[in-house]
């Protein structure tokens, strides 16, 4: 159990910065989820803190103590690689007390811990077996049970699911998150998947081109995005962008969900306390119980999601409007977030309570 | 899944089935079944001709007393070649001289090629210009090889003594002596076949994905049982093909005996293969070389089979 700090963490590959000073702490037991899109360094950032490779500048501390300077068996860390890296020369009962007999467990204690371990991630008829000799989702879980057999205060893992079919990978996303509450230790997760950063994290690292865009908690995070890029990044469809009226240096955004369409003969209710848009629908995509629209509106293009249940009531003209109070604004230039529209409470009585 | 691709082939088959029942055939049975011999014919044919022949005319011709230039006189001798040659005391020493070689160049040539591709197995181009040199030797002939290795190791006007005494060490005797041209002469073919081996171990070396050594370093993995338990099984392969041909290839040497020894001193650096071609062409004892050529082919089939017998199971291949 330890919490990880990173200080001013760079990283360059021939002249290239790929990581650009981060500052972060990865609170004790805390699940931390690097999310981001591919080539952003999240990968390198993982590497680092396992030792795998060496920071170019800044200090990392595991627990109390600056790591910069250990090799990685030292670190107190376990990885789970993205292709899991098993030693293929050695079977499952190898390969799990490979790295207990290196820190010279006793023959016999080590039997008992590689049991208990293949009990638990469900492989203790598979202890004979070569790598070679198991399905993807085996080979997973001896890379699981190969971390976790060393009672690590850190768990480090590189997008572990990305080989897994959607319905094992959505078993797995379950296993970690109990596997997680058990243990109890420092778990950092590496994916370029929000559905599965949202899921299963309790703290989200948004990076982009080797930088921190927010760190925040996945509900914050979707309803208090700090950028544009994390609005867009979270949230899928992402965030649509209008431009903001009456400010040419501000943005404004406002989540698919949030807006509500009407027939183009209807005028919305209270305008004063809405974003409106007259427009034309322009495709449809019915997803199963959410239907999402396209809408080609006099202020841009805006997707708007809707229950399917509903979608009989629009003819091809259509108004589409989102209450103030979930329109965000956001400066053009820096694409930081400035505010909402309205306040939250003042107006959700008006806007029929919907949050 | 299984059952998508059942259904998917299904119709092709039957295509299949309808074109050939629609073919209009005589004995459809005859040629379906004959088909693929004759379509083998021809590499049997060649087969048979340069290797079956051959192997075959060989140990028939073992067991005749004959010789090239009269070759009308052959008369049949049953094992006497065989019984002869046992018993010769030369014979013997070849014999022993030719394991001796195999063993020690094979065994001393893949040491050194091993660690030297464990050093060269790197980015950095220093390295690449020294595989490249250490390469170099296996791309001259063995005659060039030979002639560079008798002048230097001349115990007047040689490179190897001249170095020995400028560090105040006695010349050595080389290739004069019989207690050292056995020695001389295995020194010459392990330089010669380092640099093969040691590409081909990089080869090895460059095909284990590095995240094993990345999950060993995690795993507190030591260098030598790194080494142990992960880069000599993951190149055991590597090291199973190397055995097999440097062992070929060595209890083959003939090109360097002939022109640096010719088995001398005193027959101390005598192999088989040169022994063989003494018989035949010196000699005219066509009989006594036959049935040593069958011995080495026995030697050679014997130790490879074993090997086979013994390190196919240890070998992992991925
Ligand atoms: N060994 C290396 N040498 C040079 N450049 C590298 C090296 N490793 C990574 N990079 C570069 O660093 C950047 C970040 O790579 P990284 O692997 O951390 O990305 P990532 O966020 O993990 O992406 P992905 O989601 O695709 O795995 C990329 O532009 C990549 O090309
Ligand atoms: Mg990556």
């Amino acid at each position: 159990m330890a919490r990880v700090v990173l200080q001013q963490i760079t990283k360059t590959f021939q002249n290239q910065k790929v990581v650009k000073g981060l500052n972060l702490v990865i609170p004790d037991g805390s699940f931390t989820v690097l999310v981001g899109p591919s080539g952003c360094g999240k990968s390198t950032t993982l590497r680092m803190i396992a030792g795998l490779e060496t920071a170019t500048d800044g200090e990392i501390f595991i627990g109390s103590q600056s790591v910069n300077a250990l090799p990685p068996g030292k670190r107190d860390v376990a990885m789970v690689f993205q292709n899991y890296a098993l030693y293929p020369t050695m079977n499952v009962y190898d390969n799990i007390a490979y790295g207990l007999r290196n820190r010279g467990t006793s023959k016999k204690d080590c039997d008992v811990l590689v049991k208990e371990i293949a009990e638990i991630v469900g492989l203790a008829d598979f202890l004979k077996r070569k790598p070679s000799q198991l399905s993807g989702g085996q080979r997973q879980r001896v890379a699981l049970a190969r971390a976790m057999v060393k009672k690590p205060k850190v768990f480090l893992m590189d997008e572990p699911l990305s080989n897994l079919d959607a319905k094992l990978r959505n078993q797995m996303r379950v296993e970690l998150t109990s596997l997680h509450k058990q243990l109890g230790s420092t778990f950092i997760y590496v994916t370029h998947d929000q559905v599965e950063a949202m899921t299963m994290g309790d703290q989200i690292v948004v990076m982009s081109d080797g930088n921190i865009m927010q760190v925040a908690a996945p509900m914050d995070l979707y309803q208090e995005p700090e950028n544009l890029f994390v609005a867009q990044f979270i949230g899928s469809p992402p965030m649509n962008i209008v431009p903001a009226e009456g400010r040419s240096d501000q943005l404004w955004g406002f989540r698919p969900e949030k807006a509500v369409l009407l027939p183009a003969s209807v005028s919305p209710v209270s305008a004063e306390e809405m974003w409106t848009a007259k427009g034309q629908i322009v495709s449809r995509e019915i997803l199963g119980s959410d239907t999402l629209f396209h809408v080609e509106t006099e202020k841009g293009r805006v997707i708007v999601k809707t229950e399917t249940e509903e979608i009989g009531q629009y003819g091809s003209n259509v108004t589409v409007t989102v209450a103030k109070p979930h329109v965000y604004i956001f400066d053009r230039v820096s694409g930081k977030k400035v505010g909402r529209l309205a306040e939250r409470g003042q107006v959700s009585a008006l806007a029929g309570g919907v949050n | 899944m299984r059952k998508a691709a059942t259904a998917h082939e299904l119709p092709d088959t039957g295509q299949v089935r309808a074109q050939a029942a629609s073919r209009p055939t005589s004995r459809p049975d005859m040629m379906t079944r004959l088909r693929p011999y004759l379509y083998l014919t021809p590499a049997m044919i060649c087969f048979i001709l340069f290797f079956f022949y051959p192997i075959g005319s060989i140990i028939y011709l073992s067991f005749q007393d004959w010789s090239l230039i009269n070759l009308e006189a052959m008369e049949w001798v049953g094992l006497q070649n065989y019984t002869e040659l046992v018993a010769d005391q030369e014979f013997q020493q070849v014999l022993t001289n030719t394991l001796v070689f195999t063993f020690a160049t094979v065994g001393i040539s893949l040491a050194i090629s091993f660690l030297l591709a464990l050093w060269l197995n790197k980015k950095a181009k220093m390295y690449g210009i020294i595989q490249a040199t250490v390469f170099s030797p296996h791309i001259i002939s063995f005659v060039s090889v030979s002639m560079l290795w008798m002048w230097l190791m001349d115990p007047q006007f040689g490179l190897l003594n001249a170095v020995l005494e400028a560090v105040g060490l006695p010349g050595y005797t080389w290739l004069t002596d019989p207690s050292s041209a056995l020695l001389s002469l295995i020194l010459v073919n392990v330089w010669k076949g380092v640099g093969y081996n040691t590409l081909i171990f990089i080869a090895g070396l460059q095909s284990i994905p590095g995240d094993i050594y990345e999950a060993a370093a995690l795993d507190r993995s030591p260098w030598w049982r790194t080494l142990t338990r992960i880069t000599i099984p993951m190149l055991s392969p590597t090291m199973f093909f190397l055995f097999i041909i440097n062992m070929i290839s060595s209890s083959h040497a003939f090109d360097t005996i002939a022109i640096m020894t010719q088995g001398g001193p005193i027959n101390s650096s005598n192999m088989l293969v040169y022994y063989i071609y003494e018989q035949g062409m010196d000699y005219y004892n066509g009989g006594f070389a036959a049935a040593a050529s069958v011995i080495l082919l026995l030697i050679v089939g014997v130790l490879t089979a074993l090997y086979f017998l013994f390190m196919s199971k240890r070998v992992h291949y991925r």
